[in-house]
């Protein structure tokens, strides 16, 4: 008996009595429940198996305070109304973005070095242009799985943009002997080839993830216009779209993908077209039926006898009334558009070496796994950690369009 | 009249509380109510006043997002505000009945009439399925549903409404309840079709001894049904009396306010002798595609600054006459003449100036304006696109057009058509309408989901508006009492065809088309003895879908002559 473990039930004991005395019903089961596992838990795995016990308590409640912050954070932002000025210039916003993105392209390509700060600039302009009380009432009601999710995507774009200065070796760079373990310069040691794990993790990020990024765009710029279209025009048009999404759906996207690769070569804007075709008439799908609704509604009836274009109809009238399933749907595809990009990548068509990619990764250090060494599945979980926040948010956007009360 | 001294349900003090914009707020605020065995009790207001949530209070159920915070309700004996779930589910179906608005959305359509009828019996174990099946059809002999023996092995999507709606209530009655509750049952329903219904259940609740709390807006309708009338606004009540009492001599303002609702009335306008019309349709037959003609050899005239009200039943073809002048619908022969021109059949080939002329007005304000769209655009946007306004000559324009509706600019200018209340709706409608600067406007049903008050409202705005700028109007309406209001020539229309045209005075003094007459008839009138005088005069099975089917097949002949006299005096 040490004093941890006697802490440990005292603090639990002690707890749960007060939650049975605050009347809180839920909180005393949970804790009081806890503790009769940990009797259990504590005779079969000893000290260390309560260790485990309190070090996921203490991740959770770091998560969970994480995220309550990060939520504080942007309603405080919110009700200081940031983005008002840039939602109210309208044009000029956009003006700056095109600039900022030519400064970013230029910099890039006469290494000035400064291509990060721009694309960062721009990225928080997109990031607080939403920010108005309306969002700070929404964010209020958010839950905290919500936020959470937020905040890791939030930190997966830090990490995306400036790889270069938070990444202390280079992502093709060898440093070490093959598979060194992790010192003082190597945090998680290095790969087959002696470059450091921990900077291609990082590296990785910028590329897979903007990969998976600019698919999923791609797939939905083509999905949602077809899908806009055939809802307004209808007839042949409708026919033509909704045959063509058959015909791509009946094939299985894998094989889909592997075939155009071997064609075309595993480049990148083919993964992107490849990618883009796969998940398009899910996208078309989706976006003919939610503007089939709304095509319906008497102001549509009323703007098409106003005599007005099919890009105003579409433009104005029907995507204000379908963007939230529409956003609700970018998450997830998002999601399933990684794990396809990380599956070629596994199969070697995706992302070509030197190039850092956590799909790759996995597959070039997998024979670590055999020794004990978890490190080549820290990829794989930044993987699933991306997807699982995504998740978390598209949910909570779900829940708020689809207007359900608990 | 109350029938009884027994009390069967008393409710006192009852507060319910809604939950909005993250807290509750008080709906109801402290009623009383006490009901008799035997006795049927109207409750009237707006929408909004609290009757359905009341309704459904009686029953000790609270809806979703509101809770009852306050007061009792004790049914025979029993308190419902502290009763279990468990207790309060036993009354339901077996002794509290509910008859909802929408018969329609109310039946499973998945299931049988008659399965859906035994399944409280069966549930409560009172009756074995073949004896309930056979009390069902003697409740649908007695609610006088045709075939009575057959029609509840029907599914709901293949009875009509108006039998629906008695099939609902024979339902509610499958366990004799001693409390029914209606709610709104026939304002859905169109009026000819109401006097079946309103006859059926008056009769089964007097046979069967059972008391019944009645909810409507509709006044002379509750003055058939109802024992005592309660008056309630806002969530507060304003009176209670015995129903003659209550319609010879209201006491509070509120009340008076709402019998004089159907008292404006404007001066008739003669067609201008020589001059063309300004719309003309002209034999038009229309179908959607593949189905069966909906419009046949339909021809009327709307001259400049007239207000034409085009009137019948659901199903008739008023809305699709709007949609073949719109051009939505092109006609199979026929055509529609703007100022002795003929329009392109189809909208997508009339010019900017052609779409400009002809504007329309719509029954559901909820889905005629963009939600996510700002006022100042919805009513800018015609503008913007017909006239090329701009920057501030636009902004002045909307505050015009505000102006015109009578709301306030600066309130209304930024906000968003969900945070406005039904009317408010209704007059930026008007305003996008007008916005466009055209001759003529086609009121879809403008007033029939709005309360009275608020419908008379918009009803002197329009015609206000009419003086100010010379519209025409062709005013699509099932609501006689609108057409006698605003209209100065009257259209009836009876399964695609007009069956009656003329100047509204010459169309409500007989004689008329037998159709027109059985419209009139139909029509409710304050009088509390309105319905049994009407049932003696044309006998039981001489009302509603019976009567106008009676029309079909032998009055066409009186109708064309009629119709010929008409227009020669008319034109």
């Amino acid at each position: 008996m040490n004093f941890f473990v006697i802490g440990y039930y005292a603090l639990l004991l002690g707890a749960s009595c007060l939650a049975a005395y605050m009347n809180r019903r839920a909180i005393f089961l949970l804790l009081f429940s806890l503790t009769l596992v940990s009797f259990i838990l504590g005779i079969i795995g000893g000290v260390a198996a309560l260790r485990a016990v309190t070090i996921a308590a203490g991740l959770l409640a770091l998560a969970g305070m994480v995220a309550y912050g990060f939520r504080e954070f942007l309603v405080q932002l919110s009700e200081g109304n940031v983005g008002r000025p840039l939602r109210e210039s309208g044009g000029v916003f956009l003006i700056i973005l095109l600039i900022l993105a030519a400064l970013a392209f230029a910099s890039n390509s006469f290494d000035w070095g400064l291509a990060e700060i721009f694309v960062a600039i721009g990225v928080l302009l997109l990031i607080i242009v939403p920010l108005s009380p309306e969002t700070a009432k929404e964010l209020r009601r958010a839950p905290l799985t919500a936020t959470f999710g937020l905040f890791v995507i939030f930190t997966y774009i830090v990490a995306g943009i400036f790889s270069s200065v938070i990444a202390p070796h280079g992502e093709a760079e060898v440093i070490a002997s093959a598979f060194a373990p992790a010192d003082d310069t190597m945090l998680l040691g290095a790969d087959q080839l002696g470059r450091d794990i921990f900077s291609r993790l990082i590296y990785g990020t910028r590329n897979s993830v903007g990969l998976a990024l600019a698919a999923t765009v791609a797939a939905f710029i083509l999905g949602a216009v077809a899908g806009l279209l055939a809802a307004t025009k209808g007839g042949w048009f409708d026919q033509l779209m909704g045959r063509v999404a058959d015909v791509i759906m009946s094939i299985p996207s894998l094989i889909f993908a592997l075939l155009m690769l071997s064609i075309f070569g595993p480049s990148i804007p083919v993964i992107i077209g490849a990618v883009a075709i796969i998940y398009a008439p899910r996208v078309f799908r989706l976006t003919r039926a939610v503007a089939g609704n709304v095509v319906v509604m008497d102001y549509i009836e009323a703007a098409k006898l106003r005599g007005e274009g099919t890009w105003y109809l579409i433009r104005k009238e029907i995507l204000p009334n379908s963007t939230a399933p529409l956003v609700a749907e970018f998450g997830l595809e998002f999601c399933f558009v990684f794990l396809l990009v990380a599956g070629l990548s596994f199969l070697g068509l995706g992302i070509q070496p030197p190039t850092a990619d956590w799909g790759s990764m996995v597959r070039e250090n997998a024979t670590l796994i055999s020794f004990g060494d978890i490190t080549p599945l820290i990829p794989a979980a930044a993987i699933a950690l991306l997807t699982v926040a995504v998740n978390f948010v598209v949910d909570w956007m779900l829940h708020r369009s689809s207007g359900l009360k608990e | 009249m109350v029938k009884s001294n027994e009390v069967l349900l008393e409710i006192k003090d009852l507060q319910i509380q809604g939950f909005s914009e993250e807290r509750w707020v008080d709906i109801i605020k402290g009623v009383d109510l006490t009901l008799h065995k035997g006795e049927v009790m109207g409750l009237i207001g707006e929408s909004g006043a609290g009757k359905s949530t009341i309704g459904a209070a009686a029953m000790g159920y609270a809806r979703d997002g509101t809770r009852i915070s306050g007061g009792s309700i004790e049914f025979d004996g029993m308190e419902l505000t502290t009763a279990t779930e468990e207790e309060k589910r036993s009354l339901r179906g077996s002794r509290i009945a509910y008859v909802a608005q929408s018969a329609a959305a109310s039946f499973n359509p998945a299931h049988k009439l008659i399965d859906q009828h035994t399944e409280a019996p069966l549930q409560y174990r009172l009756k074995k399925r073949t004896e309930a099946q056979e009390d069902a059809v003697e409740l649908y002999r007695q609610l006088r549903l045709p075939n009575p023996e057959e029609i509840g092995f029907r599914y709901p999507h293949q009875v009509s409404g108006g039998q629906l709606q008695r099939a609902m209530t024979a339902m509610a009655m499958s366990c004799r309840p001693d409390l029914i509750i209606f709610d709104e049952p026939t304002t859905a329903l169109d009026v000819t079709t109401q006097i079946e219904v309103l006859a059926a259940i008056r009769d089964i609740v007097d046979q069967y001894n059972t008391a019944a709390i009645y909810i409507t807006h509709d006044l002379a309708v509750v003055a058939q049904m109802a024992d005592t009338i309660k008056v309630l606004l806002k969530g507060e009540e304003v009176e209670e009396a015995e129903t003659k009492e209550m319609l010879d001599n209201p006491k509070e303002d509120y009340t008076k306010s709402l019998w004089a609702v159907r008292s404006f009335k404007r001066s008739q306008k003669e067609r201008p002798k020589d001059g063309v019309p300004l719309i003309s349709v002209k034999n038009v037959d229309a179908a959607y595609t593949g189905g069966q003609k909906v419009l046949d050899d339909v021809s009327f005239d709307i001259y400049e600054g007239m207000t034409v009200a085009v009137v019948g039943e659901s199903g008739s073809g008023k809305s699709t006459t709007a949609r073949v002048i719109t051009g939505l619908l092109p006609p199979m022969n026929g055509e529609v003449q703007f100022k002795g021109e003929a329009l392109p059949p189809d909208y997508r080939n009339r010019t900017k100036d052609q779409l400009r002329q002809a504007q329309m007005i719509y029954q559901m304000a909820d889905t005629a304006l963009n939600p996510k769209v700002q006022i100042s655009e919805i009513i800018g946007r015609p503008a913007q696109f017909y006239q090329g306004l701009r920057g501030s000559a636009l902004k002045s324009r909307v505050d015009e057009l505000l102006d015109m509706i009578e709301l306030e600019p600066s309130h209304f200018y930024n906000r968003y058509p969900p945070e406005l209340s039904g009317g408010q709706k209704q007059r930026i409608g008007i305003a996008r309408a007008l916005a466009a600067e055209p001759t003529f406007i086609i009121c879809d049903e403008v007033t029939s989901a709005l309360d009275q008050l608020v419908a008379e409202g918009i009803l002197r705005l329009l015609d206000r508006l009419q003086k100010e700028l010379n519209l025409a109007y062709m005013f699509i309406t099932h609501d006689l009492a609108t057409v006698r209001a605003i209209a100065d020539e009257v259209v009836v229309m009876q399964h695609g065809k007009v069956v009656e045209q003329g100047p509204k005075e010459q169309m409500f003094t007989p004689p008329h088309h037998p159709y027109t007459d059985l419209l009139l008839s139909s029509v409710p009138e304050m009088d509390p003895d309105w319905l049994t005088t009407l049932l003696e005069e044309r006998g039981v099975d001489n009302v509603g879908d019976a009567a106008s089917a009676q029309i079909d097949t032998d009055a066409s002949k009186v109708g064309g002559s009629k119709q010929g006299a008409q227009q020669e005096s008319g034109g």
